[in-house]
C-alpha cells in the first residue's frame, strides 16, 4: 500500500447560496483545490453527497460533476453514507491512491440544502434514520439526538449549560473562519434561552441547514514533488478507520455511547501507530452539541461521562489541552451534510500547514477528523500528519 | 404638471388576535415571533369586511379629505389586492358604484402580491398626469390568509388605504416614482389554492431586501436625494422587523420610520401595507415634509415614491378617521375559535 498525501484543498464561504446551483458549488470548491495543489491532471473523482435526489432532484452525480468540472471521461463515483458521505468519499479516494489504481484523485463533498423548504430538508435528512423503526413513528434527527442528550444528562448529571458550552466554543472558533456560515459569537445564556427544538436541545444546540462544498486532492507521497506545482507543505494520511453501527438508536445497549466512532478511531489509531493523547487538533461531527460531547468520549479523549465537564471547563477550546473544532465545527461553519467530512480534512490540512491565522493551533503536527452518519450508524475517522 | 394625492383614507378592522393566542393553538413559541419578527397582534376582518367593503370605507374617508371632489369626476379606479373576493368579476365595479362614481369610469383590478396597491396608485396618478382623467382612485386592500400553523398566520392581516389622485388642490405632491422588478418567485398562490405558499427564508434577502433596496436606491439616484432629505420613510412591512432592518440598511432612522411602522400591531396587510403606512404618516406630517415610500410585492418587485406634503394637510387631516386612532382604539380581541370562523378556516356543512 502506498503512503498518500493531501496536496490541495478548496472551499468557499458557506451559507444560503441561492445564486448558485449544486454543480456550481461543487465545481467552485474543486477548482480551488486543483489550484491549491497545482496539478495538471486528475485521474478520478469521488463525490460525497447524501441526497442530491431529495434535496435537488438530481442523482447520477459522478458523471454530472465530471462533466461540469471539464474532466469527463474520467471515472467518477458518488459515495453515500448519510452525513458521513464526505468522510467516506475521502476514505475511498485514499484507498484508490494507496492501492495504486490512480495517482491523482479529487475528493469532493457537496450538498445544496436550502433550495427546498425546512420541512422538506428535515424529511430528506430523516431518511438517514431507520425508516421502519424510527421514521414511521415520526421522529427526526433533533428528536433522536434529544434522546441521546436526555439519556446522557440522566446518566451523568450533565446540564443544558454544559451542552451550550459546545455551541459557544464552536461559534467563537467559527468567528475566525472566513468560510463559516454563522461566524457570530454567542453566549451560554443565548443558547439556553433560544427556542426549544426537541427538549433538551434548543435551536442553538443544533447545526444549521447549509449549502456548501469542499474538495481535496490526493496523490502518492512519493509523487508529491513531481505532481504538485505549488510546493504547499504536503500532509500525510497516516490512519483511516470506518465502522458501522445499528442505524436505529433504540437497538444500542447505551444510547450515549457511539460504538462506530470508538471502533473507527481504534482502527485509525492502530494504522497510524498513535494514541488519542498524541492528537493536537481535532475536527468532530457536532451536528448537535450533545454529539460533540459523546464523540470526544468515544474517541478516547475523555472518560465516559466526562465530556460535558471537559468542554464546559475549556479543555477543548483553542489554547486548551485538547482543541476540538477550531473551524467552528458543523455548528458555526455550517453542515451541508455531504460536504462536512471533506471540509474537516480541509480545515486540518490548513491547521497542519499553519494557515489558520486567529484560529491556528500553534505547532500542530498531528490531526484527527471524525465524521458521522445519522445518529452514529456510521463513522469515518482519519489521522493526518504534517511532514 | 404637478400630480399627487388630493385625498387619502384608510380602513382597519376593529378585530384583533394576539400572537400568543395563535401560538397557543399550535404549540409554537410566541416569544420567538414577538422578538424575532416583532409581531404582537394583527387585525382580523369581521364577517362583513372584505377587500370591497374596506375599499369603500377607505375611499369615503379619502373623499372627505378631498375638498369636495365629485365622485362623478373620478375617471379611473384601480384596486390592488391578492384577496379580491371574486376570482372573476372585479372588486372595482362594486366600489365605484358604492361611491357614486359610475358609469363613466375606467376600471380593472390589479394583482401583484403585496405590490398591487402601490401599482394601482402609480397607474391612477399616471392617467391624471397624461390628462386622460381629472381624478383617479388608487387603492391597496387585502384580507390576507396564512395557512393554519404556518409562520404567515402570525402576520396575515386585513386593511385598506385609498388615494384620490389629481393635479390640483393636492395634499401631497408626487415628485418622483420608480420601480424595480425581477422574476423572483418567493411567494405564490395558484388558482383554487386557499392558502399561499412561500419559500421560507428565501423571502428575505433575495426577495424583500434586494427589491426594496433596489427601488429605494434607484429613486434616491433619480431624485438626487439622500436619506436625511426625508422627514419620513415608509416601507412594505410583512412583519415588524423587515422594514426596520431595510430602513437601517438604507440609512434611515427609527424616528423617520416610526409613524408609518404599523405592522407590529396591525400585521401584514399585503397590498395595503405601505399605503396604510403612508396614510398614518400623512396624519402626522407637516407642510413641506418629504416622505419616501417603498412597497414590495412577491414575484417580485418594489415601487418607490417621493412625496412632498403641502399646506393643505393641516386643513384635511382631521376630516376623517386617522389611521393610528383606528389602530390603537376600539380594539376587540378574538380567541382562536372566533378568528377561525371569521377567516373561513372552519369546514362547514355542504
Amino acid at each position: 500500500m502506498r503512503d498518500v498525501a493531501v496536496i490541495g484543498v478548496g472551499m468557499m464561504k458557506w451559507g444560503e447560496l441561492w445564486e448558485k446551483s449544486l454543480r456550481d458549488i461543487y465545481v467552485e470548491a474543486s477548482l480551488n483545490a486543483i489550484d491549491d495543489a497545482g496539478v495538471d491532471h486528475i485521474d478520478s473523482l469521488y463525490i460525497g453527497c447524501m441526497s442530491g435526489g431529495l434535496f435537488n432532484g438530481q442523482e447520477h452525480l459522478g458523471s454530472l460533476m465530471a462533466d461540469y468540472l471539464g474532466l469527463g471521461p474520467v471515472p467518477a463515483v458518488r459515495v453515500e453514507s448519510a452525513c458521513a458521505s464526505g468522510g467516506l468519499a475521502f476514505r475511498q479516494g485514499w484507498m484508490e491512491v494507496a492501492s495504486g489504481i490512480s495517482d491523482v484523485v479529487l475528493v469532493g463533498g457537496v450538498e445544496k440544502m436550502t433550495d427546498i423548504s425546512g420541512d422538506e430538508a428535515t424529511y430528506a435528512l430523516s431518511t438517514a434514520a431507520d425508516q421502519t423503526y424510527e421514521g414511521y413513528h415520526g421522529i427526526t434527527f433533533p428528536g433522536l439526538y434529544a434522546m441521546i442528550a436526555r439519556a446522557y444528562m440522566d446518566l451523568y448529571g450533565a446540564t443544558s449549560e454544559q451542552l451550550a458550552a459546545v455551541a459557544v466554543k464552536n461559534h467563537l472558533n467559527g468567528s475566525n473562519n472566513p468560510y463559516a456560515q454563522y461566524p457570530h459569537k454567542i453566549t451560554v445564556e443565548q443558547v439556553v434561552n433560544s427556542v426549544m427544538v426537541a427538549d433538551p436541545l434548543h435551536i442553538l444546540d443544533c447545526s444549521p441547514i447549509t449549502d456548501g462544498a469542499a474538495a481535496v486532492i490526493l496523490c502518492p507521497m512519493s509523487m508529491v514533488g513531481d505532481l504538485s506545482k505549488k510546493n504547499s507543505p504536503a500532509v500525510k494520511v497516516t490512519g483511516s478507520g470506518h465502522s458501522t453501527d445499528t442505524i436505529a438508536l433504540h437497538a444500542r445497549d447505551d444510547l450515549t455511547w457511539l460504538g462506530s466512532t470508538e471502533r473507527a478511531a481504534a482502527a485509525a489509531f492502530k494504522m497510524a501507530g498513535r494514541t488519542p493523547a498524541d492528537i493536537q487538533v481535532t475536527e468532530v461531527h457536532d451536528c448537535f452539541t450533545i454529539a460533540e460531547i459523546c464523540v470526544t468520549e468515544a474517541l478516547g479523549y475523555f472518560e465516559r461521562g466526562k465530556g460535558a465537564e471537559a468542554v464546559a471547563s475549556g479543555q477543548t477550546a483553542i489554547g486548551g489541552p485538547v482543541p476540538v473544532n477550531p473551524s467552528g465545527g458543523l455548528k458555526s461553519k455550517g453542515h451541508p451534510v455531504g460536504a462536512t467530512g471533506v471540509a474537516q480534512i480541509v480545515e486540518l490540512v490548513k491547521q497542519l500547514r499553519g494557515e489558520c491565522d486567529e484560529r491556528q493551533i500553534t505547532g500542530a503536527r498531528l490531526a484527527l477528523a471524525q465524521n458521522m452518519g445519522g445518529s452514529g450508524g456510521s463513522t469515518v475517522v482519519h489521522i493526518l500528519e504534517g511532514v | 404638471m404637478e400630480v399627487g394625492i388630493v385625498g387619502y383614507g384608510s380602513s382597519i378592522p376593529r378585530q384583533r388576535i394576539k400572537v400568543e393566542e395563535i401560538a397557543k393553538v399550535w404549540g409554537a413559541d410566541a416569544p420567538s415571533y414577538k422578538k424575532g419578527l416583532m409581531l404582537y397582534e394583527k387585525s382580523v376582518p369581521a364577517p362583513d369586511q372584505d377587500v370591497i367593503s374596506m375599499s369603500v370605507e377607505a375611499s369615503r374617508r379619502a373623499l372627505k379629505r378631498s375638498g369636495g371632489v365629485d365622485p362623478q369626476d373620478i375617471g379611473a379606479i384601480y384596486i390592488g389586492s391578492e384577496s379580491h373576493p371574486y376570482a372573476v368579476k372585479p372588486s372595482g365595479t362594486v366600489v365605484a358604484e358604492a361611491l357614486g362614481a359610475t358609469p363613466a369610469i375606467h376600471c380593472a383590478d390589479m394583482e401583484f402580491a403585496c405590490k398591487a396597491g402601490s401599482e394601482g396608485m402609480f397607474v391612477a396618478m399616471s392617467l391624471v398626469k397624461a390628462g386622460e382623467v381629472q381624478y383617479a382612485l388608487g387603492i391597496g386592500a387585502d384580507t390576507s390568509q396564512g395557512a393554519p400553523g404556518d409562520a404567515l398566520e402570525y402576520s396575515a392581516a386585513a386593511g385598506a388605504a385609498a388615494f384620490i389622485m389629481g393635479n390640483s388642490n393636492l395634499v401631497a405632491v408626487c415628485d418622483f416614482t420608480d420601480s424595480f422588478m425581477t422574476d423572483t418567485p418567493d411567494f405564490w398562490r395558484r388558482e383554487y389554492m386557499h392558502y399561499p405558499r412561500h419559500a421560507g427564508r428565501f423571502t428575505g434577502e433575495p426577495a424583500y431586501f434586494s427589491h426594496t433596496i433596489g427601488a429605494a436606491n434607484a429613486i434616491l439616484k433619480k431624485s438626487g436625494m439622500k436619506p436625511d432629505d426625508f422627514t419620513y420613510a415608509v416601507f412594505h412591512q410583512p412583519n415588524g422587523k423587515f422594514p426596520q432592518r431595510v430602513g437601517k440598511m438604507l440609512g434611515f432612522t427609527n424616528e423617520q420610520m416610526e409613524p408609518g411602522w404599523l405592522s407590529p400591531w396591525l400585521g401584514n396587510t399585503y397590498s395595503g401595507a405601505s399605503p396604510i403606512g403612508l396614510t398614518a404618516t400623512l396624519d402626522v406630517a407637516k407642510p413641506g415634509d418629504r416622505i419616501l415610500m417603498v412597497s414590495y410585492g412577491s414575484g417580485s418587485g418594489s415601487d418607490a415614491f417621493v412625496w412632498t406634503v403641502t399646506d393643505r394637510i393641516d386643513e384635511v387631516r382631521d376630516l376623517a378617521g386617522k389611521t393610528r386612532v383606528m389602530l390603537d382604539n376600539d380594539k376587540y380581541y378574538l380567541e382562536y375559535g372566533a378568528y377561525a370562523k371569521c377567516r373561513g378556516k372552519i369546514r362547514m356543512a355542504e
